[in-house]
């Protein structure tokens, strides 16, 4: 396998009338493999849209390097950068972007006729790329008349037709409905595989990510969390953030006294769990609410608080000292609300107490 | 589907008194004086002579020559103003809305300034810096080079069509920035990603996504000149060129008010109003189709074309058309204003404040300034309101034939407004048994018929952003129809109510196409005023009164922008 997208130190810094400068990229450095599906999720603000923009040639560069198919395109150092159409790549975009005064067939044609391609070939093309995206038989009819679903097809065809190498997707299914949003993610697998391009994927939506990524880069606030793959993000998240950002999580905060494990705020009840390799007096026990055991006869002794039927499972709020903790069981295991029961935090992550002024910088970050 | 709340509860009250009922009624009785009555009596008058129907004067009117020629005048010129204000305020919009041009935030305010003041004002300017007889600047060149004859014109076709050009270029400008503002970035981005160059991105995406608003900013300037009276008749008078707004005007007042001139300016009227309902019907058929949904996804700035190289000298050409358009007529009045004699050069000798003095003792020209202010502010008021109650009955009271009311009420802006004056003349100059005519309520009349679908629309859009269930609320809290109205939807529309009166008071403070034909011995307005000093051969005296007009203008805006501002003060 071939590297095809690499970035080095790429960095990019905004500057606003409002907050001052903000490093919108920290030191983003990473490679992504010919034929590779690679995500970048995160929060809004997190810097994956503009990383996205800057290998498309949209945004110029702080600093760093960014390599395309064995080509530079941008580069601080010697001062290079190749515009957005030189740089041969494919993009979908999360408003669809297709253009209401052409028929799907100029739409589709568009990136053709700029390269000046002879009109029987560009037909041919144009007709294999529409039946790869189901529009066989539409090409006279103008975007306005379809749907979310049809238009983002057209940018999907209009991007394939050139047959490009790297393909750019900036949340091209949150303007979808769910069911439409499955549908899409399978078809633009189907193409991948069909036509052997690179993705970038870029997405909020954890779930997302997680059905269509080969591997993925979390990142939060400007900075490159972990990159793994979609299975190794959920088993063994880097930290807190990742945990709850990828699946559900519950949270228990705890404090290590000689060596003992006690809820934190309740130090009468020891919790028997193996010590992490390194630990703080404070730590935060990760775990998902479905990995937690609970039973009537053995584990750390709590009470049920609450109840909830949901479709897939029922979901139990336990009370843990004061903390709550949310365990979620199969329909069969019934407690009734004010029962005693005890729990088995099962494959537990560890991690230090967080400094809680993540989230006002998260919030800033979403107004720029 | 928005339902009809009010009426539908109304009814299940079984109210002998209906509020909703009674606005209706007042509306469509106060649209069929104020618009039907005019529109009616031109038309009967120019086809029916003593009860008669009578086509003579109607085809005398249309083969006379002079009326032929001025026609064609007016064609010309709207289409020339039209052609060249398009691209004037294309090329700016673009170079404002799109590239990273310095200075943005000032030079867009600078380019509405024309919006600001009465393009006769630059007429003015204009005729005292380039009239072949005694322009300043044709003196200067002809002295400076030893030339025979004036070099440039200004009273002249051409000059105007530059002078109209100048002023309604905003009209385009002001369209296509705000569409290439918020045009989706990714539609351009798109294209980048597909090969396209900068330039190919401009000509195959960008311009043909902004077409609507161009159409639509190029029709409003064709509309407006095809009726625009000021500049013509400043500039052409002396020289006989003649359109058909100013032809009408000679016509009325060659004849000295008499029934037969007016009979005769309202043959003409019909022809002008033929020409502009040609150009209205033109512009629904374009505007129809090719309207594109191009504000979606997500808001972000739109790239910014780098001009490099061409930046500074762009800028120049910029700051070089500000200073030509914009700054060069203002200041020259404010010079006019000061100098002993017209024709006198321009230096510190010969300025004085006299003609400011002898203006403001002069009666005739404070009670011009009096009425103006009587008459803007009076029209600003009634139609404030009666713009809020029409509005309310087509949006949501929602009668039978609200569509006529919206109709009517819209209408009288596109008759122009000479025609406007002409129909107001013949319906209240004791015809139909009252007569206004040379009092100030024939003019306050054609005010309101001119101005209400100004607020009109500011209320309508205001009241479709209401939604039912708010005044539904209040009901089922405990309110009556009435109360609802007016503790809840009023006070929501207060601010568009507010911008609505501004949207009259302006422009009322420096009319002059329908008071010039309107104006009695005692009744004259400030446009009027500046208009007939300036008729007088009282150059410096008119641009002295026309000085404190932009004076009053400039504060009177600033008010608004100070207003508009915090609309929750309102």
């Amino acid at each position: 396998m071939t590297e095809q997208i690499a970035l080095h130190h790429v960095t990019k810094r905004f500057t606003t009338k409002t907050l001052g400068t903000i490093t919108a990229v920290n030191d983003f450095n990473l490679s992504v493999e010919e034929g590779e599906c690679f995500s970048f999720l995160g929060p809004s603000g997190c810097g994956k849209t503009t990383t996205l923009r800057m290998i498309a040639g949209f945004e110029d560069l702080s600093e760093g390097s960014i390599d395309l198919c064995g080509r530079t395109v941008s580069d601080k150092t010697q001062n290079l950068y190749i515009p957005p159409e030189n740089r041969g790549l494919g993009m979908v975009f999360q408003a669809f972007a297709v253009w209401p005064h052409m028929n799907i067939y100029e739409n589709v044609a568009f990136p053709l006729e700029i390269k000046k391609i002879d009109r029987t070939q560009i037909k041919k093309r144009v007709t294999e790329a529409l039946k790869h995206t189901s529009l066989s038989g539409m090409e006279e009819v103008y975007p306005d008349e379809l749907s979310g679903g049809q238009q983002q097809r057209i940018a999907l065809a209009r991007a394939i037709v050139t047959n490009p190498k790297v393909m750019l997707l900036d949340e091209p299914l949150s303007n979808l409905d769910p069911k439409l949003r499955e549908t899409m993610r399978f078809e633009i697998k189907e193409l991948q595989k069909k036509f052997n391009f690179t993705i970038i994927f870029v997405t909020h939506d954890q779930s997302e990510a997680m059905a269509i990524s080969d591997r993925m880069m979390v990142c939060d606030m400007g900075n490159i969390v972990q990159i793994d793959t979609p299975t190794n993000l959920y088993t063994k998240p880097i930290n807190q953030f990742v945990h709850s950002f990828l699946g559900q999580s519950t949270f228990l905060h705890v404090v290590i006294e000689n060596g003992r494990i006690y809820p934190k705020g309740a130090m009468n009840q020891e919790i028997s769990l193996p010590l992490p390799e390194k630990y703080d007096k404070e730590m935060i026990i990760a775990t998902r609410p479905n990995a937690i055991d609970i039973n009537r006869e053995k584990g750390f002794r709590s009470k049920v608080e609450s109840r909830i039927f949901l479709t897939g499972s029922t979901e139990y709020l336990v009370r843990v000292g004061e903390q709550l903790l949310q365990v979620q069981t199969p329909h069969r295991i019934v407690f009734a609300p004010g029962e005693e029961c005890y729990i088995n935090i099962v494959e537990p992550m560890w991690y230090p107490e967080d400094k809680d002024d993540a989230d006002e910088e998260r919030q800033k970050r979403q107004l720029v | 589907m928005r339902r009809k709340v009010p009426s539908d509860l109304a009814a299940l009250e079984g109210k002998s008194f209906d509020l909703d009922k009674a606005m209706t009624i007042v509306s469509f009785i106060l649209l069929f004086v104020i618009v039907v009555i005019p529109v009616f009596m031109i038309i009967y008058n120019a086809f029916f002579y003593d009860g008669k129907f009578d086509l003579a004067l109607f085809e005398s009117v249309i083969v006379d020559k002079e009326n032929i020629s001025a026609m064609w005048h007016t064609v010309i010129i709207a289409f020339a103003v039209t052609v060249f204000g398009t691209i004037v305020g294309l090329f700016y919009a673009w170079l404002l809305g799109r590239s990273d041009i310095p200075c943005k935030g000032i030079m867009r305010a600078l380019f509405v300034i024309p919006y600001m003041f009465p393009p006769f004002f630059g007429a003015m300017a204009w005729d005292m810096l380039f009239s072949a007889r005694g322009g300043y600047v044709n003196e200067w060149l002809m002295t400076t080079f030893h030339l025979a004859a004036a070099p440039v014109d200004v009273n002249s076709i051409g000059g105007i069509i530059f002078v109209e050009v100048s002023y309604y270029f905003p009209f385009v400008f002001m369209q296509v920035v705000s569409a290439l503002e918020r045009m989706d970035p990714t539609l351009e981005e798109s294209a980048r990603i597909a090969g396209a160059s900068q330039g190919t991105v401009i000509r195959r995406i960008t311009i043909p996504l902004v077409t609507p608003a161009i159409s639509a900013g190029a029709l409003l300037i064709l509309i407006s000149s095809l009726a625009h009276f000021g500049v013509p008749s400043i500039l052409g008078f002396s020289k006989n060129i003649y359109t058909l707004p100013t032809m009408i005007y000679a016509f009325i007042s060659r004849s000295g008010g008499s029934f037969e001139g007016i009979r005769q300016g309202a043959a003409l009227s019909i022809l002008l109003v033929v020409v502009v309902a040609i150009a209205l019907v033109m512009q629904k058929v374009i505007l129809s189709h090719g309207s594109y949904d191009i504000i979606k996804g997500k808001s972000m700035r739109p790239t910014l074309i780098k001009l490099r190289g061409a930046k500074y000298p762009l800028l120049l050409l910029s700051i070089f058309t500000l200073v030509f358009i914009v700054i060069v007529p203002l200041v020259m009045i404010f010079l006019e204003a000061m100098v002993k004699a017209y024709g006198l050069p321009l230096i510190f000798a010969n300025f004085t404040f006299d003609n400011y003095k002898s203006i403001l003792t002069s009666q005739t020209t404070l009670d011009s300034i009096r009425n103006s202010m009587f008459l803007s502010i009076t029209a600003g008021i009634i139609c404030m309101f009666l713009g809020v109650m029409i509005a309310y009955v087509v949006n949501k009271i929602k009668p039978k034939g609200k569509e006529v009311l919206e109709i009517l009420s819209v209408l009288p802006y596109s008759i122009p407004g000479t025609v406007l004056a002409i129909g107001v003349i013949l319906s209240w100059s004791g015809t139909l048994g009252i007569n206004l005519y040379n009092t100030l309520w024939i003019i306050l009349v054609a005010y309101m018929a001119r101005y209400l679908s100004f607020s009109m629309k500011s209320a309508s859009a205001a009241l479709q952003q209401v939604h039912p269930s708010l005044e539904e609320a209040a009901r089922a809290c405990g309110a009556s129809h009435t109360e609802a109205l007016k503790d809840i939807t009023l006070p929501l529309i207060r601010p568009a109510m507010v911008s609505g009166f501004f949207l009259i008071f302006l422009p009322a403070m420096r009319e002059l196409t329908t008071s010039v034909l309107l104006y009695g011995p005692y009744t004259r307005t400030l446009g009027v005023q500046i208009y007939s000093l300036r008729d007088a051969g009282m150059i410096p005296q008119a641009s002295a009164l026309a000085s404190i007009a932009i004076g009053i203008i400039i504060i009177c805006n600033a008010v608004v922008t100070w207003i508009t501002k915090d609309r929750k003060g309102v």
